[in-house]
């Protein structure tokens, strides 16, 4: 089996790389490219929020990360209603790169947790309007079994909350969704660390996406580069099939042949 | 009301753009607003009065006094 027959297949569309990276956070537009290069990431999020009208900016953020180059994948970040996602989803469709969008409903300013019913509302009022729908979701089986059900490319339970670093919480949870999904597994919000990323492929994720862990780094372009080997490992330990854990040794040199 | 030079007589009127109040030329058009603000070649979406202005309306779409209008566009996020 060759290496380059394990694509990524989301919306209809096949990737090599199964890092997908927000663009939020950085110091600047170049860091923030250099960032997504190291990351080797082909697809990217976005937010979408008004022109500053006094001051527009002479730059734009899809000058450095130009959609001809990577795919852009708009988040309806800041939404606490089914209302305002669908509204943002509409607006972000119609800045014309695509028809994908990450749907984020909020529920709770803290820990910026989903509000999961808001969240299958969403959903279901954006997949027939023929939105490519990937919606960030609790760890929850049920939930990210409805929202399969509704339509959904894909599903993307988070590790932990949005920028905590605190790695996978509850991989118990994660292990039960990626066995009964059958659209990819995508985790999303809570890697701190490259561990938790090679964790996660490792879990059996088709893709990790992250943002402040790399950006909130202290090197954002080490961890990015850092990342990127870390879910390469881990998708890699994941087909290759790991050892049973057993409680007693099993010897790794023959007793055959040694010396009394 | 002064004459603006536009060959015929127009009004401005006030809206409400990107959640800031702004005059406008009355019945001017999206498209003459985005000149306006600079917007160039950059993605956008533009919203009406919570309708979204497709771009191939964005020239035959006029303004009136009390419209609200938003326009967006893709900033940083995760």
């Amino acid at each position: 089996m060759s290496m380059d027959d394990d694509a990524f297949v989301l919306g209809g569309r096949s990737y090599r790389s199964r890092l997908i990276v927000g663009t939020g956070k950085y110091k600047d537009f170049a860091e923030t490219r250099r960032a997504i290069d190291a990351s080797g990431a082909e697809m990217v999020t976005v937010a979408v929020r008004r022109v500053n009208i006094t001051d527009p900016g002479k730059e734009n953020l899809l000058e450095h990360v130009p959609p001809d180059k990577f795919v852009i994948l708009p988040n309806t970040a800041g939404c606490y209603t089914a209302a305002e996602a669908i509204r943002t989803a509409r607006l972000a469709r119609e800045a014309g790169i695509g028809n994908l969008v990450k749907i984020e409903v909020i529920g709770d300013e803290r820990t910026l947790f989903p509000d999961v019913p808001a969240t299958l509302e969403a959903a279901a009022v954006l997949v027939k309007e023929g939105f490519v729908v990937l919606p960030y979701v609790t760890d929850d089986p049920v939930a990210c079994k409805r929202l399969e059900d509704l339509g959904c490319a894909a599903v993307m339970p988070l590790a932990a909350p949005i920028g905590s670093g605190l790695g996978i919480r509850n991989p118990y949870n994660l292990a039960i969704i990626i066995e009964q999904s059958r659209v990819p597994v995508i985790v999303d919000a809570g890697v701190g660390q490259a561990s938790d990323a090679a964790r996660a492929l490792e879990l059996g994720c088709d893709a990790v996406l992250m943002n402040t862990g790399i950006a909130g780094a202290r090197d954002p372009i080490r961890m990015a580069h850092a990342m990127r080997l870390a879910v390469e490992a881990g998708r890699a330990s994941f087909l290759a099939g790991r050892i049973a854990r057993k409680l007693y040794a099993t010897a790794s040199s023959p007793i055959e042949g040694m010396l009394d | 009301m002064q004459n603006l030079g536009l060959g015929d007589y127009r009004s401005v009127v006030e809206v409400r753009l990107n959640g800031e109040p702004r005059e406008v030329v009355d019945g001017a058009t999206v498209a003459d607003l985005l000149e306006t603000i600079g917007i160039g070649k950059r993605r956008v979406a533009v919203e009406l009065n919570r309708e979204i202005v497709t771009r191939d309306a964005y020239a035959m779409t006029r303004i009136r006094g009390g419209d609200v209008i938003e326009v967006v566009q893709f900033v940083g996020g995760g």
